[in-house]
């Protein structure tokens, strides 16, 4: 590689415009993702972990809810982590 | 019925007002009645880039309340007859434009006019809301910035879900991209997020891309729609913009940094 070549492939390299453009992507699809949630999901989560605290003794980080979207359906998945020991009776 | 178009773009200062001033000249020049209406309660601007800030007795809000009648409200262009501009109003009372009372105006406008170019204030706040509540197109403005492409990407979420046509579950708001402040050398140089770039991201229908150019601040020094300024390059561009929406096919102008040759690099061409 000459030097004329190193020369023009830092120019190439140089700006921060492909840095923009990756950044904006990641964050596009992530607002996208967030927006096309439906808006009672942090509700749901918080009565589902106060029906299960009732009985079971768990983290209040312990259920979390997924939602997810595709051209045909619609996901919505439920994780609840229960303790190793069993609840309370 | 008027077609509604709302000129709109989260962010501020990245040209919305020059835009809808270049819109509403635009289609006024070709021969369409135009109406542009300033929703910007409290900050109005757009009587200024037209020119037509003395001549300003009655506002949207006066109408709305029905302190003064439609015709009492508009002022006519002194350059084209067939272009009407309704002023925002000065009062800090933003809830002023209802949306019952916006929904009025716009009507009572349609039967008169072939377009009507609202010019949103920046934000996602009411105003901006009222805007384009009732559009049928909307162009969104947005610079070759990281800021401006993602609060466009905000306003395109809010155009898809808190619209009339969203709600009544009409064909959905026709939505455009208008790049502004475009600089081909600097996307040359890698430093600043190009045509294809920006589209790519928003995935949206490319209307225009309109070039940095000092053509624009003179324009709106002197109360003049840059679009009339035919001579720039920006109004060049915003008049490809208008022949777009219209329907005509135009190649993209001004996207390729011009060459300069040994000559013109010595004698400053």
């Amino acid at each position: 590689m000459g030097l004329l070549d190193v020369f023009r492939a830092s120019r190439k390299k140089a700006g921060s415009a492909s840095l923009a453009k990756e950044r904006l992507q990641i964050l596009v699809a992530h607002d996208r993702a967030f927006r096309n949630r439906p808006s009672y999901l942090p509700k749901l989560q918080q009565e589902i972990l106060a029906v299960i605290r009732k009985y079971v003794e768990v983290d209040m980080d312990a259920v979390s809810v997924n939602y997810e979207q595709d051209e045909t359906q619609e996901i919505l998945e439920l994780n609840i982590v229960l303790p190793d020991s069993g609840g309370r009776g | 019925m008027a077609r509604i178009i709302v000129i709109t773009s989260g962010k501020g200062g990245v040209g919305k007002t020059t835009t809808a001033a270049a819109m509403a000249m635009g289609l006024a020049q070709r021969g369409h009645r135009t109406a542009v209406i300033d929703f910007d309660v409290g900050l109005r601007n757009l009587d200024l880039i037209m020119g037509c800030e003395r001549r300003v007795v009655y506002d949207f809000v006066n109408v709305i309340n029905g302190e003064a009648n439609l015709n009492q409200a508009l002022i006519r262009d002194k350059r084209c007859d067939s272009l009407y501009v309704l002023p925002a109003s000065q009062t800090r009372d933003k809830e002023a434009l209802t949306q019952e009372g916006v929904g009025k105006v716009l009507e009572e406008l349609g039967k008169g006019y072939d377009y009507i170019v609202c010019d949103s204030p920046a934000g996602i706040e009411h105003g901006a809301t009222m805007a384009m509540y009732f559009a049928d197109d909307a162009v969104v403005v947005t610079n070759p910035e990281v800021s401006s492409v993602r609060d466009s990407d905000r306003m395109l979420g809010i155009l898809a879900s808190k619209s009339r046509r969203a709600e009544t579950g009409e064909e959905p708001i026709k939505e455009h991209l208008l790049l502004t402040r475009y600089s081909p050398q600097r996307v040359e140089r890698g430093e600043m997020l190009s045509v294809q770039d920006v589209q790519e991201i928003l995935s949206l229908n490319l209307i225009g891309v309109i070039p940095e150019s000092p053509a624009v601040l003179n324009a709106s020094n002197a109360g003049i729609p840059v679009v009339l300024d035919i001579e720039s390059s920006a109004g060049k561009a915003y008049n490809d913009m208008v022949s777009r929406y219209l329907g005509e096919d135009l190649p993209m102008r001004f996207v390729e940094a011009e060459r300069k040759g040994i000559f013109s690099r010595f004698f400053g061409g």
